[in-house]
């Protein structure tokens, strides 16, 4: 008589169901899933990474331009969501901590937070974006980008320039926002669980594992927010 | 020596002396290198054999001995190094005084503007013992400009100026190959360098009544209205571009550059990035309303203005050199 | 020692405790997922080979009269897409690594089995888009997808190939994640770092590459797919782009990546020379420090495949003088390798050959990397055939005949099967004989100057000896290649039964049985000697049977 391979068959009961059959202690498999999580966010750095090497040399490149397109975008909007992103992570970190106490109540309330917090950020993300649909800044075939340069009101904007700067934009908060709706998605199973009482002090790696994604994903977006909306506002 | 060589390409410039001895040197080491391997292996193989009543001898490894074939390797790979860093920046840097061809390649041809005015498509003649200098763009995608027999490569980008040289030594036909992949037929883009003795190179630039590069451009000069702003008697909206080729101009923002050909192509194609200081960015762009030729051309005859001699070719000519010209 | 049985009375081994599709295609168990990528790559295997047979028989006369111009194009464009991201990166890894791994540290699994599993799948869904692309029509950007060729000029199928290779990295990016956090966590009592064997060292080494390096190649072909769906112009001149940016950004990725595909050759090759030698390595220390010093290095080398791209002369200075410091290492390697040799007590079973040869070929294709390195002498040779049988000599002499050693080397382990020896030392000296005559006239074909990716030489005729030789070696390569199939699927049912060591070699995969049970090992094994304890296994390799 043999299980499906996925159980873990032909094992001694572990008290700890959580406990994988191929580890051999609790700790083993926490350790292993916390370096696997680090390990894939330095993969997820370097994939980051190729995006704004490339938003930097054009940058350099093409200050004026890409000044003049970093003022059409909504300082307010983007500031809200950085702030939204870092409350975000507070709440992320308070349902680690709640883990850690026991408190399996304020785990999914925590969580549950944390999605809302994440939801607000893409609705207003989805807000710029349809603004950018609608000024014909997004790149393609009707993109229109009048205007000068910040500082020199006799200099034209190169239009082809700032499709650059536009494209380089929707690329990066788009993948951004992509990994978002991932988190998000990621804490709905999670809280899912959560509201079924699986964490707590004794296992709580999924919860703190997810939050390192997001604390990632938040940090990336520190780094968006000032190279994108910030060029050049004192001009 | 070693000329008609089987299975050795021709050797018709003086890069293709430099490239072949530093070849040559690397395959001597590699043979050797490969050789003493090979031996080893082969020796260790056979001497060391499974043998009755004969045990592995377990060796753990030897400091000296790492130190010393790291040490020597690196050395000589110092030498491949060195001197292939020095053919290299020889074989980058064209001469001073080079005689120049305008080069546009697209898929899949080569067009060849000399500064004299001939032009020539998927054939370039050139003539032996002068330096040539190629000045080369793509209106499309990047491609190579490939001569085999004179050791020179260069990819050709769209959108801005590779610059390639060589000085021929042998008269003959060679081939040229694209040597970057362009798409379907990258393998038909193929034509030939004609090297002619120097009295042919004559006759046949003079045969053909082609308007000089650099003529060309002062009537695109005049016809595009440059003059209006690049003005040589008073100080116009623009710089006056009378020797400004090869000299060092001073940017709005502090930097400092030297007004090469890619300077001079940029500016009229994007005429915003780069401004001298003192002057406002009024220029407009002309990108997508000129030819890669007509860039050329106009290129052609900024050079030209206030170069010392009497030729108005703009860049040095491969016609003969008389000894005042210089 | 238990021995568990099944119905058949047979001993229970991971390929008889279950049967059933489903058995497989849900598997957790890193051996069975190592043989579902066995099979996978050696399609990927046969199909890149056959592109690469057409190739060579277009390439029999000067003149273009087998296939057409983009026909052709896209025969070597998917020649070396197949090849590269679906055969040469996973093979060793995949196969190799997933199987011995855990066997080898003394683990009952990887640390995440069932994010293996989703390699596997990541790896057929590329596949399948690669497959797709291939019969849709097929992609002619060439391997390397330069812009504004790739992005503007071209109708083929660049979307789908892009998507294929970009999903097949992930498969890679988590194949090298599991190795990383395998290494470093699941490692038995005893099992220290300076305990390990080299191929575990080896691919460590190369999940580090892995890791680090498939991302950028992944973002870049994200922008190179959304140039062409959206005409944006990151990468266009005419929209005010950089092809230049492009090639750094892909070759940020494509150098490391042809470590990611040798280094764990050279750990088999480790393991295979120490066994037939009968010795523990010479200077372990020296070849672990290699194989990392290989990784480190390797990454910041990538311009020289740039030299006449257009980069300035004192970035190509930079770049060949790095080139020359990661060329040290893989020199240090074969001097070690060789040394091991020395005063050892050496048979020649296939695994061996297949060594001897992959240190002659890796010599000769690592010199003529010497001269792309040159900056002098790459000027005239870079896009000829000189690099094409450069990376041939690699890729093929090196990594694909290690590749070969480690399956027969472990075949017993992995089947509980012996090969039959004389085929196999047979087709070793095929492959070697048939490699050679292949790629050596190319470095010749390369100076004599015909370029890379031609369809059509009949302005140049004088390069036809040349390739006509290089046919009749691909025919004969090919030969050789088939031997192995053909064999090892006719070992499964009536090879000899394997012992659990039949090569008396150092390492705990052999302690477990030929094949080994689903958990490996009945009881931790507790590890209290070094690395290629050859001097305590006192006896020799018995005589081919």
């Amino acid at each position: 008589m043999h299980s499906s391979p996925l159980a873990t068959a032909n094992q001694p009961a572990h008290e700890n169901p959580a406990l994988l059959h191929h580890f051999a202690t609790e700790e083993q498999q926490k350790n292993a899933a916390s370096l696997g999580m680090w390990v894939f966010l330095a993969t997820e750095i370097m994939f980051f990474g190729g995006m704004f090497c490339a938003y930097l040399i054009y940058r350099y490149w093409y200050f004026g331009d890409f000044g003049a397109g970093s003022q059409s975008l909504s300082v307010p909007l983007g500031g809200t969501n950085t702030a939204v992103l870092i409350c975000s992570s507070l709440t992320v970190a308070l349902a680690v901590r709640a883990a850690q106490l026991g408190k399996p109540t304020t785990i999914v309330v925590c969580l549950i937070l944390t999605m809302l917090l994440g939801l607000v950020f893409l609705g207003i993300k989805g807000i710029e974006y349809h603004d950018k649909f609608v000024e014909h800044h997004v790149p393609g075939a009707s993109f229109n980008f009048p205007g000068h340069i910040p500082g020199h009101p006799d200099v034209p904007i190169n239009q082809q320039h700032a499709q650059i700067f536009f494209s380089l934009y929707f690329i990066m908060t788009g993948l951004h926002a992509l990994h978002m709706i991932v988190g998000v998605g990621l804490f709905a199973v999670i809280t899912y669980y959560a509201m079924r009482k699986r964490y707590g002090p004794h296992y709580y790696t999924p919860v703190e594992m997810a939050g390192l994604y997001w604390h990632f994903v938040d940090i990336i977006w520190i780094y968006l927010f000032p190279l994108l909306y910030l060029i050049d506002r004192h001009k | 020596m070693l000329q008609n060589m089987p299975f050795w390409p021709a050797r018709a410039s003086t890069s293709a002396n430099n490239v072949d001895a530093l070849f040559i040197f690397l395959v001597v080491v590699s043979a050797l290198m490969t050789a003493l391997i090979f031996t080893m292996v082969i020796y260790f193989a056979v001497r060391y054999r499974k043998q009755a009543g004969r045990q592995a001898e377990q060796i753990e490894g030897s400091h000296a001995l790492e130190i010393t074939w790291s040490v020597i390797p690196f050395c000589v790979f110092m030498v491949f190094f060195a001197w292939g860093a020095y053919v290299y920046f020889r074989e980058r840097t064209p001469p001073p005084n080079s005689a120049e061809v305008y080069t546009v390649a697209k898929q899949w041809m080569w067009k060849f503007e000399h500064i004299e005015g001939q032009r020539e498509i998927n054939e370039l003649h050139v003539p032996v013992g002068r330096d040539v200098k190629m000045i080369m763009t793509s209106q499309d995608v990047i491609h190579s400009f490939f001569v085999p027999a004179f050791r020179v490569k260069q990819d050709v980008l769209p959108g801005r100026y590779t610059v390639a040289w060589f000085h021929p030594t042998k008269a003959g036909t060679y081939h040229l190959f694209c040597a970057e992949y362009c798409g379907t037929s990258h393998s038909g883009m193929i034509g030939s360098v004609v090297v002619m003795e120097p009295k042919d190179y004559e006759a046949w630039l003079t045969g053909g009544g082609n308007q000089p590069l650099a003529v060309t451009g002062e009537r695109l000069f005049s016809e595009l209205g440059c003059g209006t702003c690049h003005r040589t008697d008073t100080q116009g909206r623009g710089p006056n571009l009378v020797g400004v080729f090869g000299k060092p101009v001073l940017l709005e923002d502090g930097r400092t550059l030297t007004a090469d050909e890619n300077y001079i192509r940029e500016s009229i194609t994007d005429p915003s990035t780069k401004v001298v200081r003192g002057f406002k960015p009024v220029m407009p762009t002309f990108q997508g309303q000129i030819s890669d030729e007509q860039l050329n051309a106009l290129v052609a005859y900024v050079k030209s203005l206030g170069q010392a001699q009497s030729t108005q070719t703009g860049g040095k000519s491969m016609a003969a050199v008389t000894p005042e010209t210089k | 020692m238990a021995t568990a049985v099944v119905e058949t009375g047979e001993r229970e081994t991971y390929l008889n405790r279950e049967y059933g599709i489903k058995s497989w295609l849900l598997t957790v168990d890193h051996k069975r997922i190592a043989l579902l990528y066995l099979a996978s790559i050696t399609l990927f295997f046969f199909i890149g080979g056959f592109f690469a047979l057409l190739i060579r028989l277009e390439l029999l006369t000067p003149a273009g009269d087998l296939v057409q111009a983009d026909t052709y194009n896209k025969l070597f464009t998917m020649h070396g897409q197949v090849m590269v991201f679906f055969f040469l990166i996973p093979a060793v890894p995949a196969v190799l690594g997933n199987f011995l791994i855990p066997l080898m540290i003394g683990a009952k699994d990887l640390a995440f089995p069932r994010i293996n599993l989703l390699s596997w799948y990541l790896y057929i869904i590329g596949g399948i888009l690669m497959l797709y692309t291939i019969l849709a029509g097929g992609v002619d950007t060439g391997w390397t997808f330069y812009t504004p060729l790739s992005t503007e000029f071209l109708n083929s199928h660049v979307i789908t190939a892009g998507l294929a290779v970009f999903v097949a990295g992930f498969s890679s990016i988590l194949t090298g994640l599991n190795f990383v956090v395998t290494t470093h966590r699941m490692r038995a009592p005893g099992m220290t770092w300076s305990r390990l064997p080299l191929f575990v060292w080896a691919h460590y080494a190369t999940s580090i590459i892995q890791l680090l390096g498939t991302p950028v190649l992944a973002i870049t072909l994200v922008l190179v797919v959304c140039e062409r769906l959206f005409h944006l112009g990151i990468f266009n001149p005419s929209l005010g782009g950089d092809p230049l940016l492009f090639q750094h950004l892909f070759w940020f990725y494509s150098h490391p990546a042809v470590y990611i595909m040798i280094l764990p050759g050279m750990g088999i090759i480790s393991e295979i020379v120490c066994c037939f030698s009968r010795k523990r390595i010479f200077g372990y220390q020296a070849m672990a420090m290699a194989l990392l010093g290989i990784a480190v290095v390797g990454f910041l080398v990538w311009a020289h495949h740039m030299f006449v791209a257009g980069i300035s002369v004192y970035a190509a200075i930079i770049f060949s003088l790095l080139s020359y410091f990661v060329a040290v290492p893989s020199a240090i390697k074969v001097f070690n390798w060789t040394a091991t040799m020395y005063k050892g007590s050496i048979t020649y079973q296939t695994p061996m050959l297949y060594a001897f040869g992959f240190v002659g070929l890796f010599t000769i294709g690592g010199l003529t990397g010497l001269f792309l390195a040159s900056l002098g002498v790459d000027i005239h040779v870079t896009d000829t055939y000189f690099v094409v049988a450069h990376f041939h000599y690699i890729m093929v002499g090196g990594m694909v005949m290690a590749y070969l050693a480690g399956m027969h080397f472990w075949w017993p382990k992995i089947s509980g099967r012996m090969y039959p020896e004389g085929w196999g030392r047979l087709a070793a000296l095929i492959v070697f004989l048939g490699f050679n005559l292949t790629f050596f006239p190319q470095f010749i074909l390369g100076y004599m100057g015909m370029p890379r990716r031609y369809w059509d030489y009949s302005r140049a005729p004088e390069f036809q000896i040349l390739n006509v030789l290089s046919t009749a070696g691909a025919t004969i390569l090919a030969v050789g290649y088939l031997l192995p199939m053909v064999y090892f699927l006719w070992s499964m049912r009536y090879g000899k039964p394997a012992p659990d060591n039949p090569w008396n070699a150092a390492g705990l995969e052999w302690t477990a049985p030929s094949p080994p049970t689903t958990f490996n090992f009945d009881q931790q094994p507790v590890v209290s000697w070094e690395a290629y304890n050859y001097d305590e296994i006192k006896q020799e390799v018995p005589v081919a049977q």
